[in-house]
């Protein structure tokens, strides 16, 4: 980490686990929940959010000065949009199979809160670096939560791990069995709540 | 016919409800949902304006976007449909801003109760994903309506309900590290997992 100064690495460290987007913040959980059933989907989803999160707040900081306040929002979401598409169309291009499964989720970046909030919040008052590494550690920070939560669903919910088996077929001789509900939605609330739980209880974080 | 309409329409609000089998509108529910009446404002709004956006945006993809949509000005090769996020965002925010001036005109009272939350309205997953839903599953203009208004309505519905647990749940005593994020997604778990029960109803 020599490389950045210390602003720069607590604003890439920061989002990372004490001030995460999703557990701490509260930003970004729409289309969070929907991709972690396996693994391989949420980590091309941390991929396509953490790409488009960081241009975006690259892009919005470098014309922060040009955008007029009062129709910021939409210009703000005409440049998210923008990335999206890109995103989408190379998903689309390169990995057809896998663009099927994110099915709409993909395009749901755009009203990602996550992606407007940093925007607002970060990339309007700072330099385009800085906000880069901004857009960088809260997608990095998001995608941590969403593959710790299909890590989780997937061995319950399926017994593989990326698509490897890893509950022993013996186990399923002697008359264990997966568990639906973890593949269902409810499985996904139920762990995140979880983690919320044990984060907040490390970091020791109340909310009223 | 008609009963097709309403298997539809029952799928929308329980069996496949947008909040609580896909996930979308997350951020405004967990926003919004501890308190009853400021609940059913943003409920009711979510299903206006779901109900017109979902048709207007079918219209739109079916008419100018899709592959061949261009037809009728003699250009059948041309496919826009990568435009479709930009175009349907654009879509909604434009409609959000139309519902809230006509609204302001002729029923100022409904203003009064939605007007805080139309604006937050145009960057609800919910619904961006209903129209992106209607394209993925090629429904017609009449099915889109009733889609729309069924995601709208099973929204509402679970954000009221949410709000009213969350209300109950003042007087319970809940370990002081789960309060507020943590035990409502614990709870919206378990309404989902209720919600659950309705799968397999078919009309």
């Amino acid at each position: 980490m020599a490389l950045l100064n210390k602003k720069s690495q607590v604003v890439l460290k920061d989002p990372l686990m004490n001030n995460n987007p999703i557990t701490f913040q509260v930003l970004g959980i729409c289309s969070a929940l929907a991709v972690t059933v396996k693994v391989d989907t949420a980590i091309i989803m941390t991929l396509a959010v953490v790409f488009v999160l960081s241009m975006s707040n690259t892009l919005i900081s470098l014309l922060r000065n040009f955008i007029p306040s009062r129709v910021r929002i939409i210009v703000q979401l005409a440049i998210i949009a923008s990335l999206v598409i890109l995103t989408d169309q190379v998903l689309r291009a390169y990995m057809y199979e896998m663009s099927k499964q994110l099915s709409v989720f993909v395009g749901l970046i755009i009203t990602n809160c996550i992606v407007m909030g940093r925007a607002e919040a970060f990339a309007m008052q700072n330099k385009p670096g800085q906000s880069f590494l901004d857009g960088l550690g809260n997608g990095l920070g998001y995608g941590i939560i969403l593959i710790a939560v299909s890590i989780f669903r997937e061995i319950l919910g399926s017994g593989t791990l990326y698509g490897f088996q890893i509950i022993p077929s013996a186990f399923y001789d002697s008359g264990y069995v997966n568990n639906g509900l973890m593949v269902l939605s409810p499985g996904a609330f139920i762990i995140l709540g979880l983690i919320i739980w044990i984060q907040r209880t490390v970091y020791d974080i109340e909310e009223n | 016919m008609l009963e097709h309409y309403l298997s539809l329409a029952t799928k929308a609000i329980f069996v496949e409800n947008i909040l609580l089998a896909y996930f979308l509108g997350m951020c405004s529910f967990l926003a919004i949902s501890n308190k009853v009446q400021t609940s059913v404002g943003l409920g009711m709004a979510v299903t206006f304006v779901l109900t017109i956006t979902a048709p207007a945006n079918w219209a739109i993809h079916h008419y100018f976007l899709e592959e061949g949509a261009l037809v009728w000005i003699g250009l059948p090769n041309v496919d826009l449909s990568y435009l479709n996020f930009i175009v349907f965002i654009a879509v909604i925010a434009a409609m959000v801003q139309l519902v809230e001036m006509i609204l302001d005109k002729f029923s100022p009272t409904l203003y009064h109760n939605l007007g805080i939350f139309l604006p937050l309205i145009a960057v609800n997953c919910a619904i961006l994903g209903g129209s992106l839903f209607l394209v993925e599953r090629k429904y017609t203009l009449m099915e889109s309506t009733i889609f729309g208004f069924g995601s709208g309505l099973g929204w509402f519905l679970a954000i009221a309900s949410m709000a009213a647990i969350r209300h109950r749940l003042r007087y319970s005593n809940v370990p002081s590290k789960l309060r507020g994020l943590g035990i409502t997604m614990l709870l919206t778990g378990l309404l989902s997992m209720a919600f659950m029960a309705f799968s397999g109803i078919d009309l």
